[in-house]
């Protein structure tokens, strides 16, 4: 919040040298030290600060890689082999990138879970929710250039079905997939430029990363009431309170990491990519990585194959948009009575997506992927804009102490815990 | 707060044990091909290989599975290494010595053979696809060195008890699917069933009973089959064998071990399922040769990170212990 | 008017009062760079297409002689598979007498055709070699690879090709019957140079 008094004092010459030239410590002081957070903050707070981890593992992990990886099509899958079997710790690395990958994805979901839980979206983080949804459509590009590189069966099916879908574009569609791939089929010329796009895309989230902090810290964070900081007691500075909240969830978080990395790095991913890339062999099942499921379940819900296209990416294009279609006057879903059972319901149906996604089109599952696909869209069409206007809300606290101190507290409580917060 | 996330997910666990009990007994009964897991010492999170299985797993791997089927991945000095079947180093170079390897070209710029030494790979039986191929009657016998990866059971779980089979399988560290798979298919050998229908594409074995309840079935047709008709009989495909493991039962390979093809050193019984159970693990090595070096590791990891969660979480109680939130 | 501005030397305003030469100057010479900046562009994002070597290998011959009726090939053909398929007598006939309202997609698909032919089995042929069947042999859905080549592979129910990833099947004629695939198999450009050879492309 811009409102806030920054409390950095330089202290030696050095400091105050810099501070009248470069006055970056004041700005992480500003922002980082005592900056206010809500106080009431639960632990799907965290994740942003999980997430900024992730992305500084992903890209150490992968730099190192690049160093053993090769991008062409006869070395690839040798070169990965090569680093599994041969490179000193290579196993762990490749580990730690490739369930990384998918922690990234588990991290984020939760983050854009709370945010649409808690109307995070709504006035005045619209900038900084659509940041997010574009950090979020970068993170699956790179997730699906990475995933192509091991250059087994399921990457290399994975790209050809998944760059076919450009052709469904009318008049320039075959141009554009020959043009992706740099040939008539996928082929080695189309890993190599994947390569160099899958190691160029991690510093454009980087850059959309600092933008959606940037974003963050102009509008303050949202709080599970969804009110707005009104008085100093409302907050705590941010360290050392959410940063060791943070460091917490953080520590839990990497103790799930590990367990993967350690004792099932396989788990995730697909045996079929332990069997090298074949341009003239089909895998049976072709299922993208776990983390694309709901949305490849909606692409093949739809007969026809531009339209399935087309609401495969207005489905995600769609959630840009949340902040107009939520017509509601309350941030929270606490404070929602109605709305609250339709957001598990969307809740639930993702899920069911994801679920459906990993089955063969045919029969219920089709019939049962249209009734999901269905209800995606009809809750942010329909729902959003219309329970908003008819639901009234519950009764919101009068300020976040009133509603962290709920009926128990009292006023005398409440100012002797803002005075120790404060002495701090 | 905490108390009602503890109590949340403790619910959650006894509601998925719950699903998954009552889910089990339905997969029992059901799936007649199902593939059991097995105990495998390299299963689990403390799993580590049984070093005398591995060296006769690679014994059965050299004298049986190496005429037709390569191990590409591997080098002789990985047969010595840590980890591993451990042979001693004189051993594995004298195993070595015993391959004739393509090297080259000499001053005359001939290519020529020469014995192999440990830093060479273990040489395939085919140089390439084709010649394999011409060798097996059309059918490609695929490289092990990633099989027990590469290969996985397909486990059929009704959609509601889905979580709690995910749950058990990421808790136990189960991670042996390929492993199941190829101890099934090198067991999994009988005579053919008299007849199949198709079913949404698969072979489908028609057992006798069947067989003898529907006497007015064809017991062959052409493979082609015409519009609408989707229970027609097949013959099995010339030179292929029938293997209840095998996803669609026709497999090319004929069934590779039995009792007493291979005379163990150590005394250990030469049986059909000793051998199976044996060479998987070999190539569960071969897949996975650090798998060790990772548990062992991964343990650790785990013991510092509980312990760094366990302080933080100490900190950070007492930073909040006076502030309401 | 900017203080400064007092004598007649003065630099103008810019983007007030009637343009001047020095106006359409300065615009001419911003369009003109940008037109630079457009095409130097081109490079860039042409680089991607199919280099010269890639486009080199746009034709194959391939000689018919050893496949015998019932039997089919695979190809190569710019890095795609083409079907080769030599149909028997009643295969030919069967996919002749289809009528074409009954299929799903009802052009020829054929590059040597105009685009509105209709999907016959002749128009998807050559004249004089109908039991000779060659298609492009990639699903027209998602780009997988159908079965239906090797003798043992499943064909579906119309005899032809079975696509694994999503269940589309052709006919012997290459033709969509059944499933999600929104087009015929392709039929590339090709023709007979010797009553037995043919160059594809």
């Amino acid at each position: 919040m811009s409102d806030h008094e920054p409390s950095y004092h330089p202290s030696n010459p050095f400091s105050k040298w810099m501070d009248s030239r470069l006055p970056i410590m004041r700005m992480m002081h500003g922002q980082f030290v005592d900056f206010p957070t809500p106080r009431n903050l639960n632990y799907m707070w965290t994740f942003g600060g999980i997430l900024t981890f992730m992305l500084v593992v992903q890209i150490v992990s992968g730099l190192v890689l690049s160093m053993h990886y090769q991008p062409s099509d006869a070395e690839a899958f040798n070169s990965v082999e090569l680093i599994r079997r041969d490179v000193n710790y290579g196993w762990l690395l490749r580990n730690i990138h490739a369930v990384g990958a998918s922690m990234f994805f588990f991290a984020v979901y939760l983050h854009m879970a709370r945010g649409i839980y808690y109307g995070s979206y709504k006035a005045p983080r619209e900038i900084l929710w659509i940041l997010g949804v574009i950090i979020f459509l970068l993170m699956m590009a790179a997730g699906f250039l990475g995933y192509a590189l091991v250059w087994g069966q399921m990457s290399f099916w994975g790209v050809t079905v998944i760059t076919n879908l450009f052709s469904a574009l009318p008049l320039v569609g075959t141009g554009i997939t020959k043009w992706l791939w740099g040939g008539y089929a996928v082929s080695g010329v189309t890993l190599n430029r994947f390569f160099s796009l899958h190691f160029l895309l991690p510093f454009v989230i980087f850059g959309v990363v600092i933008l959606h902090i940037w974003a963050l810290h102009v509008v303050g964070q949202n709080n599970p009431t969804g009110l707005d900081i009104k008085t100093k007691s409302d907050s705590v500075p941010m360290l050392p309170f959410a940063i060791m909240k943070d460091a917490f969830a953080l520590a839990m978080f990497a103790l799930v990491y590990a367990w993967f990395v350690f004792f099932v790095p396989n788990y995730l991913g697909d045996a079929d990519n332990f069997i090298e890339a074949n341009p003239l062999s089909t895998p049976p099942h072709i299922v993208p990585e776990w983390y694309f499921l709901p949305f490849y379940a909606i692409l093949r819900s739809i007969p026809s194959k531009l339209g399935g296209v087309l609401m495969m990416f207005g489905s995600i294009a769609l959630l840009a948009f949340l902040p107009w279609l939520d017509t509601s006057n309350v941030r929270s879903t606490k404070y929602r009575p109605i709305f609250k059972w339709f957001l598990w319901a969307f809740f639930f149906s993702v899920v069911a997506l994801g679920y459906l996604g990993g089955k063969p089109a045919e029969g219920s599952y089709v019939m049962w992927s249209r009734v999901f696909t269905l209800y995606y869209f009809a809750f942010f069409l329909i729902i959003m804009p219309v329970v908003g206007l008819l639901e009234t809300p519950r009764k919101l606290p009068s300020s976040i102490m009133d509603a962290v101190l709920g009926g128990g507290g009292g006023p005398t409580a409440a100012n002797a815990a803002t005075a120790a917060a404060e002495k701090r | 707060m905490t108390h009602t996330y503890l109590k949340g997910l403790a619910c959650l666990g006894v509601a998925l044990s719950l699903v998954g009990a009552a889910a089990a007994p339905v997969l029992a009964s059901g799936g007649g091909d199902a593939i059991e897991p097995q105990h495998w010492s390299f299963g689990g999170i403390r799993g580590h290989f049984d070093r005398p299985q591995l060296q006769r797993g690679f014994q059965v791997y050299k004298e049986v599975c190496s005429t037709c089927h390569g191990i590409k991945r591997l080098s002789f000095r990985n047969l010595s290494e840590k980890g591993g079947p451990e042979f001693p180093e004189e051993g594995a170079k004298g195993l070595a010595e015993t391959y004739k390897v393509n090297d080259g070209p000499n001053d005359q710029g001939k290519m020529f053979k020469r014995p192999g030494r440990l830093s060479d790979r273990i040489p395939s039986p085919f140089d390439n696809e084709q010649q394999a191929r011409s060798a097996n009657n059309g059918a490609l016998p695929p490289d092990l060195s990633l099989i027990a990866l590469a290969r996985k059971v397909e486990a059929e779980h009704p959609f509601y008890a889905l979580p709690y089979f995910m749950a058990k399988d990421i808790v136990t560290g189960y991670q042996e699917g390929g492993s199941d798979y190829l101890h099934a298919l090198l067991t999994s050998y009988r005579d053919a069933p008299p007849a199949y229908k198709m079913d949404h594409g698969h072979m489908v074995a028609m057992t006798e009973a069947d067989a003898k309840a529907n006497p007015s079935l064809p017991r062959c047709a052409s493979i082609t089959s015409e519009a609408g008709a989707d229970d027609v009989c097949n013959k099995m495909a010339e030179g292929m064998q029938y293997n209840v493991a095998y996803p669609g039962h026709q497999i090319a390979m004929p069934p590779p071990l039995r009792d007493g093809v291979v005379k163990y050193a150590d005394g250990t019984p030469g049986t059909l399922e000793n051998y199976s159970r044996d060479v998987t693990a070999f190539l569960a090595w071969a897949a996975d040769p650090k798998l060790e070096e990772r548990k062992r590791l991964g343990l650790m990891s785990m013991l510092y990170l509980l312990v760094v969660a366990g302080l933080l979480y100490g900190a950070k109680r007492r930073i909040w212990s006076k502030i309401p939130h | 008017m900017a203080p400064e501005a007092k004598t007649g030397t003065a630099l103008p305003p810019i983007g007030h009062g009637e343009p001047t030469r020095r106006d359409f100057l300065t615009t001419a010479a911003l369009g003109w760079a940008a037109v630079g900046g457009a095409i130097s562009l081109w490079p860039f994002i042409q680089q991607m297409n199919p280099d010269a070597s890639t486009q080199a290998l746009s034709s194959t011959e391939v000689d018919l002689a050893p496949i015998k009726e019932g039997q089919a090939i695979t190809v190569l053909w710019r890095g795609k598979p083409v079907f080769i398929r030599n149909r028997t007598k009643d295969e030919v006939e069967k996919a002749a007498n289809v009528p074409v309202g009954d299929l799903p997609d009802k052009g020829a698909q054929n590059e040597a055709l105009a685009d509105r032919a209709p999907a016959t089995d002749q128009n998807r042929t050559k004249k004089g070699h109908e039991n000779w069947m060659v298609v492009v042999g990639i699903c027209t859905h998602l780009g997988c690879i159908p079965k239906g080549q090797g003798l043992s592979d499943q064909r579906g129910e119309y005899g032809g090709w079975f696509c694994p990833c999503h269940g589309s099947t052709y006919d012997t004629s290459g033709r969509i019957r059944k499933g999600p695939a929104p087009r015929n198999l392709e039929v590339p450009p090709y023709e007979f140079v010797s009553a037995t050879k043919i160059k594809i492309g």
